[in-house]
Parts: C-alpha cells; sequence; structure tokens
C-alpha cells in the first residue's frame, strides 16, 4: 500500500486493510494462491504468488487497461 | 476450488475468523516491527472489524452458512420439545413409510415397464363380448391357430406373441442331476417363438428359444429355465445344459438360461421354465383359447394411426375364424351364435406386463394408496398444527428478529430448515418402515405354497418418488407457519400480540380436514372389515373340519377301479376315517360348466356346472341330502346324477326333481336324478349360488366301457385334529402302490376356504390398521389444538369464573369451539366416503355404503375420540383458579 501510495505520487491511497478483501477475492478467482509461512521472527505469516490464471488475467486486465486509457487520452487530446 | 473451499468454509466459520483475525494482526505487527508508528499504522489500516467482516463474506458462502444457523437452531428447537418431536417425527414416520411402501407394491405391480426392449410398443388383445347371462366381460385368451392368422394378416406393420399365463405344473428331472424321480411343481409358460428375440433378450448361458423351435407340434422338445429358477433349484451350475425334463409324456431338453431381470410378463409370477408354444398339446386345437396374444409394433409404425387400422383388420380375421369353425356351435341358435360371434378387439398397452394379479388387486391397491395418502395428510396437519403453536408461542421472537433486520426470506427459511428436519428424520425412520412392509403386504397376497412374487427394488423411481414425498411434507409442514411468522407486524407483536385468534382459526381449520380425512378412512375401513367377515362367517354347507385333500395325477390315465382300490387302501390306514374322491375339490378355484337339456329341448340358455364324486363324498364332506339317495358303488356317469336346490329351481320350478332327468347337451345320454342337495359354494365364497350337478366318478363312454381318469382328488377324512398330520404317510403310501397314481399337492378344506378370502382378510388388516392410526393421530391432533386454545384463553376463562360464569358455560364455552367443526369434518368426509366407496364397491361383500351399522361405526368412533381429546382440555379450563390469573395477568 504504502509502494502504491509512493510510486502514484501519493495520488492513489486506500486503506492498508482493504488489501485483504481484495486479496481473498482473487482467491476465490484462482488468480493467486496464499500459504502460512513461519517466519524467522517466529510469527506466522501468509504469502501470495500469481498462478498461471493469474498471470494470463493480469496479462488481460494490463492490455485492456492500456487500450481503455489510451482511448481516453485519445478522447481528451481530440477534446 | 473456489465453490468448495467456499462452502467447506461456511462449516468451520470460526476457524476462518481466527485465521483472517491472525492474518490482519500479522499485517500490523510486521508493520510495527518495520519501525513504523503504531497508531499510525493502525490508523493506515483502517477497521479491523469491517475488513474482516468484508474477508469473511467473500470467503464463506453465505447462503450455506446462515442455513447451517438455522439448522442448528431448528435442532435446538426439536430438541427443546423432546417428547412432541418425538411424536411428530414417529407420526410422519408411518405416513412417510406407508406411502412409499405402497408405492413401491403399486410400483411394481402395475406401472414399472418389463425389463425388456420395446416395453412402450408393447399392447396385449383382448375381445369385449357378451358373456353368460348377458353380462359384458372382456377375454384376454386365444386359440394358437387363430393367433397364426392373426399374426400373418398384420406383420407388415407389428409382430404378435403369444404368451400363456404361468401354470404350476408337476414336473419331473431325469438323469443324474436330479438323481429321484420326485414330482415336483414349477411354473412353465409357453411362449411363441419370437417372444425372445423381439423383447431383445440374451441369454444368461446357452440359448434362448427361436421361431425355429416353434415350428409345428413336436418339432421343438426344448425349455429355457428363468435365471431365478436356474439360481434357486441348481444353484446356477452351467452343466444344466442338456439335461431333461418331463411334463407328463414329454420329456424336454434344457438349452438355455433366460437373462437375471426377466421373469415373464406376467407381474406377480416368477416364471420357473420357458416353453415352445407347438409343444402344448392345445396349440393345435381350434377350440381352445389359452393363451395371450401380445402385439410388438415395428419401429417407425406411429401407433396413434396403425392401431385402429390393424384392429379391424385383425377383428375381421377373428370373426373369419370364429365364423370357420364347424365343430364350436353345436346346438347353438343361430342368435348365440351370433352373440358369441360379436366380439370387439380391444388393444391395452402391456409394457408393464400383464397379470390377473393386477386385475384383483388394481383396486386394493388403488384404496390402500389412498388410505396411506390420507394417514400421512392426518400426520402432515397434526405437526404442522405443532409447528403454527409453536411459531403463535415465537410470535414476539419474529417481531425481534424483523425489526433487527431479519429478511422475510430469512424467516422462511428458518422455519422451513425446522420442518425439513423433522420430516428427514422421520423418513429414515419411514425408509426403514417401507424396507420392511412392503415384502411383508406382498407375502400375504396368494395362498402360502404359491405366493405372489415380484421384484421390489429400492431403485431411483423409488428414490425418486421418496425424495417428493418428502419435499411435499416439508412444504405442507412449514410453508403455513412459515408465511404466518413471516408476516408478523413487529410493532403490534412486541406491543403484546395481536389478533390472539388468527392461530387458533387456522388450526381449527386444520382440525376440520383432519376429521374429514379420518372418517373417510374409518368408513372405508369398516366397509372392508365387515365385507371381510361376512365372507369369512358365510356359511358354507359342508365341513372343513379334519379334510386332507390330496390332489393326484396319472401320468397315464388310470381307470376308475385304480383310483377306487386306492381309496380303498387309504381307508385301511390307521388314523382315517373316511375317504371320498372327487374330480376336484370344492372351492378349489377349478369350474367347468356343461349344457344342460331337458328331455331333447335344445340346452337352456344358462349352463351348469359339476363335479364327479363318488359314493360317500357328501357324507365325508357332511352335506346332507334333502331328499333321496347317495351314489351306490354301481351308479355311473351317464345314467345317475344328484342336483343341488339352485339347479332343481332353475329347470324343474316348482316340481320335485328326483326321478326326472336330463341331458349334458343336445343328443346326449340321459341323468336321472337321485337325489337332491343342499346349495354349498362351489369355486367362489363371493359367487352367488350357482346351479351344480353331481354326477358319479366312475364315467364309462358310449359302448358302457370304463373311461380312465388323469386326475382326481382324494378327500380325507382323519381322526387327528391336524389333517396334515397325515399327509406325509398317505402320499407314500400311494406312492408305494405303483399303480401310475402320484400325489400332486397336499392341502386342507379349510386352507382352500381360507385362501378365498385372502384379499379380503388382507384389505380389512391394512384398513384396520390404518384406521386406528388414523384416529389416533385425529386424536392427538384434537387434543393439542384443545390444550393450546384453553392456554391461550387462560385470561379470559379466569374473568369469566371471577365474574360468576357457571362451569357448563366454562364447558360450553370450551368444546363449542371444536363440536362444529368436528361435525363439519364429519360431513365432508362421509360426502367423500360415499363417493370413494362407489369406486371400491367391487371389493365389497354383502356390505353398502348406505348401510346404518357402517355410518354409525365411524361417526361413534370419531365423536369417542373426539370426546376423549376433549377431556383433559376441559379439566385444564375448570381447574382454572381466577384469583391467581387476575392477579398475575
Amino acid at each position: 500500500m504504502a509502494a502504491i501510495a509512493d510510486t502514484s505520487g501519493e495520488v492513489l491511497r486506500a486503506e492498508e486493510g482493504s488489501l485483504y478483501p481484495a486479496l481473498y477475492r482473487m482467491e476465490e478467482a484462482g488468480w493467486i494462491r496464499a500459504e502460512w509461512i513461519k517466519k524467522d521472527t517466529g510469527r506466522r505469516a501468509r504469502i501470495y504468488e500469481l498462478t498461471a490464471a493469474g498471470k494470463k488475467q493480469l496479462g488481460a486486465e494490463e492490455s485492456r487497461w492500456q487500450s481503455v486509457s489510451l482511448a481516453i487520452n485519445r478522447v481528451l487530446r481530440e477534446a | 476450488m473456489s465453490l468448495w473451499s467456499r462452502i467447506s468454509n461456511a462449516v468451520r466459520g470460526e476457524r476462518l475468523n481466527r485465521e483472517i483475525a491472525e492474518e490482519l494482526q500479522s499485517h500490523i505487527e510486521e508493520a510495527i516491527a518495520s519501525g513504523r508508528d503504531p497508531d499510525e499504522a493502525r490508523r493506515a489500516f483502517g477497521s479491523i472489524l469491517r475488513q474482516r467482516e468484508a474477508s469473511h463474506t467473500i470467503r464463506v458462502a453465505g447462503w450455506l452458512e446462515s442455513l447451517l444457523a438455522d439448522v442448528s437452531f431448528g435442532w435446538r428447537q426439536l430438541c427443546r420439545n423432546k417428547i412432541t418431536s418425538a411424536a411428530a417425527v414417529l407420526s410422519l414416520a408411518i405416513g412417510i413409510g406407508s406411502c412409499v411402501a405402497a408405492f413401491r407394491l403399486i410400483d411394481a405391480l402395475l406401472w414399472r415397464p418389463l425389463p425388456i426392449s420395446g416395453s412402450s410398443k408393447l399392447y396385449v388383445l383382448s375381445r369385449q363380448m357378451t358373456g353368460l347371462y348377458g353380462k359384458p366381460i372382456e377375454d384376454g385368451y386365444w386359440a394358437t391357430p387363430n393367433f397364426k392368422l392373426m399374426r400373418d394378416a398384420v406383420k407388415d406393420q407389428a409382430d404378435l406373441i403369444a404368451i400363456s399365463d404361468a401354470e404350476r405344473m408337476d414336473i419331473t428331472w431325469s438323469g443324474d442331476r436330479a438323481g429321484n424321480d420326485d414330482i415336483e411343481k414349477a411354473h412353465v409358460v409357453y411362449v411363441s417363438g419370437n417372444m425372445f428375440p423381439l423383447f431383445g433378450l440374451e441369454p444368461a448361458l446357452g440359448r434362448l428359444l427361436i421361431p425355429a423351435d416353434d415350428r409345428g407340434p413336436g418339432a421343438g422338445p426344448y425349455a429355457v429355465l428363468s435365471w431365478d429358477y436356474w439360481n434357486h433349484r441348481f444353484g446356477r451350475d452351467p452343466n444344466v445344459l442338456g439335461h431333461s425334463l418331463h411334463i407328463g409324456d414329454q420329456t424336454l431338453e434344457i438349452i438355455g438360461v433366460a437373462p437375471s431381470d426377466f421373469t415373464g410378463t406376467e407381474k406377480g409370477t416368477v416364471t420357473d421354465i420357458f416353453l415352445p408354444l407347438s409343444m402344448n398339446s392345445m396349440a393345435t386345437e381350434d377350440r381352445a383359447d389359452w393363451h395371450r396374444i401380445f402385439l410388438m409394433l415395428k419401429t417407425g409404425v406411429n401407433p396413434a394411426t396403425a392401431l385402429e387400422p390393424m384392429r379391424q383388420h385383425l377383428s375381421a380375421v377373428n370373426r373369419a375364424f370364429g365364423s370357420a369353425c364347424s365343430t364350436c356351435y353345436r346346438g347353438d341358435t343361430k342368435a348365440d351364435i351370433e352373440r358369441f360371434l360379436n366380439q370387439k378387439l380391444v388393444f391395452h398397452p402391456a409394457g408393464a406386463g400383464i397379470s390377473e394379479l393386477q386385475k384383483d388387486y388394481r383396486r386394493l391397491l388403488g384404496v390402500l394408496g389412498l388410505m396411506v395418502a390420507l394417514v400421512l395428510l392426518i400426520a402432515c396437519v397434526n405437526v404442522a398444527n405443532m409447528m403454527t403453536a409453536q411459531a403463535a408461542a415465537r410470535a414476539q421472537e419474529m417481531a425481534l428478529r424483523i425489526s433487527i433486520g431479519a429478511g422475510r426470506r430469512r424467516l422462511v427459511q428458518l422455519i422451513l430448515s425446522q420442518s425439513a428436519l423433522l420430516a428427514l428424520l422421520a423418513s429414515v425412520l419411514g425408509a426403514i418402515f417401507a424396507a420392511w412392509s412392503a415384502p411383508f403386504v406382498l407375502s400375504l397376497i396368494n395362498p402360502r405354497d404359491n405366493p405372489a412374487r415380484l421384484d421390489l427394488p429400492a431403485d431411483w423411481r423409488v428414490l425418486l418418488f421418496g425424495f417428493g414425498l418428502i419435499l411435499l411434507v416439508v412444504l405442507l409442514l412449514g410453508l403455513l407457519p412459515a408465511l404466518r411468522a413471516s408476516a408478523v407486524r413487529p410493532v403490534a407483536a412486541l406491543k403484546g400480540g395481536e389478533d390472539p385468534h388468527s392461530p387458533r382459526r387456522l388450526m381449527r381449520g386444520a382440525i376440520a380436514l383432519q376429521v374429514a380425512f379420518c372418517f373417510l378412512v374409518l368408513f372405508l375401513s369398516s366397509l372392508f372389515v365387515a365385507s371381510f367377515q361376512r365372507l369369512e362367517n358365510r356359511p358354507l354347507g359342508f365341513s372343513t373340519d379334519r379334510l386332507l385333500l390330496l390332489e393326484a395325477v396319472a401320468g397315464q390315465r388310470q381307470l376308475p377301479v385304480v383310483w377306487n382300490q386306492t381309496a380303498e387302501a387309504l381307508r385301511a390306514a390307521p388314523g382315517v376315517n373316511s375317504v371320498a374322491i372327487s374330480g376336484w375339490p370344492l372351492l378349489g378355484r377349478i369350474r367347468i360348466n356343461s349344457d344342460v337339456s331337458i328331455i331333447g329341448a335344445p340346452p337352456s340358455p344358462t349352463p351348469a356346472w359339476f363335479l364327479n364324486v363318488s359314493p360317500g363324498w357328501l357324507s365325508t364332506m357332511k352335506i346332507p341330502l334333502v331328499s333321496g339317495r347317495d351314489f351306490r358303488p354301481e351308479d355311473t356317469s351317464p345314467g345317475a346324477a344328484i342336483v343341488n336346490e339352485t339347479f332343481a329351481e332353475t329347470f324343474f320350478p316348482g316340481q320335485d326333481p328326483i326321478g326326472h332327468t336330463f341331458e349334458r347337451g343336445a343328443n346326449q345320454p340321459i341323468n336321472k336324478i337321485l337325489a337332491v342337495i343342499p346349495d354349498v359354494p362351489y369355486d367362489d365364497l363371493r359367487e352367488p349360488n350357482r346351479a351344480v350337478f353331481y354326477v358319479p366318478f366312475d364315467e364309462i363312454d358310449g359302448k358302457s366301457t370304463p373311461k380312465a381318469v388323469d386326475f382326481a382328488t382324494f378327500t380325507i377324512h382323519t381322526d387327528a385334529q391336524d389333517p396334515l398330520a397325515l399327509a406325509g404317510s398317505l402320499r407314500q403310501l400311494i406312492a408305494q402302490r405303483h399303480n401310475g397314481l402320484r400325489v400332486s399337492n397336499i392341502t386342507t378344506q379349510l386352507d382352500l376356504v381360507r385362501d378365498q378370502t385372502i384379499r379380503e382378510r388382507l384389505l380389512a388388516m391394512l384398513a384396520g390398521f390404518f384406521a386406528v392410526v388414523a384416529l389416533f393421530l385425529a386424536g392427538i391432533g384434537l387434543y393439542a389444538v384443545l390444550n393450546y386454545s384453553v392456554l391461550q384463553r387462560r385470561r379470559e376463562i379466569g374473568i369469566r369464573m371471577a365474574i360468576g360464569s357457571t362451569r357448563t358455560s366454562i364447558v360450553h364455552l370450551v368444546t363449542l369451539d371444536v363440536l362444529p367443526i368436528v361435525a363439519l369434518g364429519g360431513c365432508a368426509g362421509g360426502a367423500l366416503g360415499f363417493g370413494a366407496a362407489r369406486y371400491v364397491a367391487s371389493l365389497f361383500y354383502q356390505v353398502k355404503a348406505t348401510d346404518t351399522d357402517m355410518i354409525a361405526l365411524p361417526t361413534g368412533a370419531i365423536l369417542l375420540t373426539a370426546l376423549i381429546a376433549t377431556l383433559p382440555a376441559v379439566l385444564r379450563a375448570l381447574r382454572t383458579d381466577p384469583t391467581e390469573i387476575l392477579r398475575n395477568g
């Protein structure tokens, strides 16, 4: 979340906690998978990684976003 | 993974919550550990509770979770009222179990298609005609030559198949297999050679009969065993092929075994042996109508358009065959012949097989189905009432749930899940009950030595019916209370109750319904029980005490003298009181009629029935003489006869028949009447008395030579109470004489009489059982409703008592509440009962729906039950303590 905020120059801000419902939704959709690991601090943590379906979905979403934003940009420039 | 994980998460909801909480917590702790300010980290994270809720709903199948919660809540509700819940489950279980058992029987006997290919294209051919006494009859049996003509006539569009009914025949096995020559019984069916191929059946072993086996008389001395017979008689020994069996003087070789699920086309009987049609000596006779004709449409032939032309074509062939029969109508008038030839052919769908059992038990099973459905409805009404009362008691809880935001759908689900729990518990018990009761009822059909046999599989048909039934029950039970509960207006309910009468109105309607159903069940069962009692107590006119019947056969016919000598030997055996011979036993389901003509006149329009009996048969049967004398050894047939009173009245009205003569048809020898005896039932207890004449067992032909006899029955009066005790030794005695006679069946006269009332006994027993259950359930229902209403009106009653109401008026208050309801229900039930009785009148014996005692009995029973059910409520009302009510409210 901090990374998102930093990269976007504080334009995109969200509650950190809202990450989790999003993660769970993606997990239910089968785009990411999760497992519990034990950290060296002794605490349990859940780590997520992209599945093959997730990578495909990411690619699809990315290209869709590209085309949409491109289209919007073009429309804005025309105007 | 997704749906499954959400379902499994729903089951472990608490653990999931902990897991999510742990993950969120670890996120924050990680942030703090990485050096961020704890407060800032928490603020940036947002509300933990909200995120957790949001996460939870994503990861869980919400509908399932709420359902589980409702089910466990419903379970706790049921556990809170253990006794009522147990009663509800038990009564529903009896209802559901009986319904499923009845369905299994009805389906197996009447609906289930035969395990053959093309069962939907199979029809059976029968003819409607005018029978004796001008009664319309439908006959399904045909002569083989006629069958062959008809088969050829429609061969382009359909195949005709001839199949005889199963006959219990005496067979013997030869060779090392059986080891001995003991005679045994087997169900033998004669089939045309095209049956197995057309039905698409594959042999379990060897080969099946083919058209070539059925070419002509004696051309195919082959037998196919049914799988069932192969299994229980030969233990599935594959070496059975090639062995031979004997029927009469025929020897037949076993060539194969039929597939395991095919037991023949006659539902209720399992065929043991299939033989080619042409192996039966009747197959060449024009006059012997002995087998059924099935019609299998060829592929692509549309029954809607093809059947009617085919029927007309077959009618023409049949009529031509009938007219061409030269020997059929000796001495008949032209009108008689025309009446006989005037036959209307009809097709009936026969995909579910065809049998006499179906005909005899269709109505009975219909009644049974009606009664079990009514009992289930009564049980449902009871339980629905119970749930309505509970729902009314929970009106405040419901109102509270609605006020804090529960959807109505959720409330309906809450109550339906409780009724589903009840129904599921009940269906488990019901399934056990059905698994036991259906075979039990089946075992009561038919005589003990020849029980009805039906496949009663618990397959998808039964399961589907069961699930449908459970669904229906759940809806019946739960829907009304659920809708009521969800219609609660929270404001009114929370204030202290809205209309207090509304649940009672509903429950009283239910009581009326219950009483109506109960009256219907009681009414029908009293009719059936009375029918059975009257049939059972019908005066017989002969004694059944200590009468052993040995039905004997002679493979090669034997002269009467051989039979008489055997009777003499039996007479000398210890423990034997007297012995006589008759052609067949009374009430043995055999009847043979004969024309009667008086002094050369044409035969009378009504025939008479006859029986050959030896001298002394009348005294052995304890049939008294009205006048005249018994046969003597020198009397022969034709020559002498004894007639019953109906015969005398029919053929010699107003005269003393003794000394008169009659002939058995035109131009036949005369018989002189020696005596008159009272009417005794001849072949059927239910039939009115027939005109019967008895002729001597010793028969002679035109040249006074004695005629050989191939079967007869020794009637033996024993000293011992149980006549069957002697059966073994007497059978041995006959076998040891080696005179060609063999005992083929052993029974007693008492058993023959009992076998006559099997259907009535079964119906009376079942109807009685369901009547008791219905009455009991209705009583409980009435009691519960009254009790509830008194509890509800406690305050009103208290106040009435306080202001001086007498005890009588309190009793009135409580009872007048229900009496009109009971009366209304009773009347409705009576109306239904008259309607139903018309449909089943053929099952009654000498009772009518309009008999006073038939109406009085159920009325009395219901009134008595109502009285008993009302009593506790009345007492509770009377015990109301006004001071306590007024003090505590």
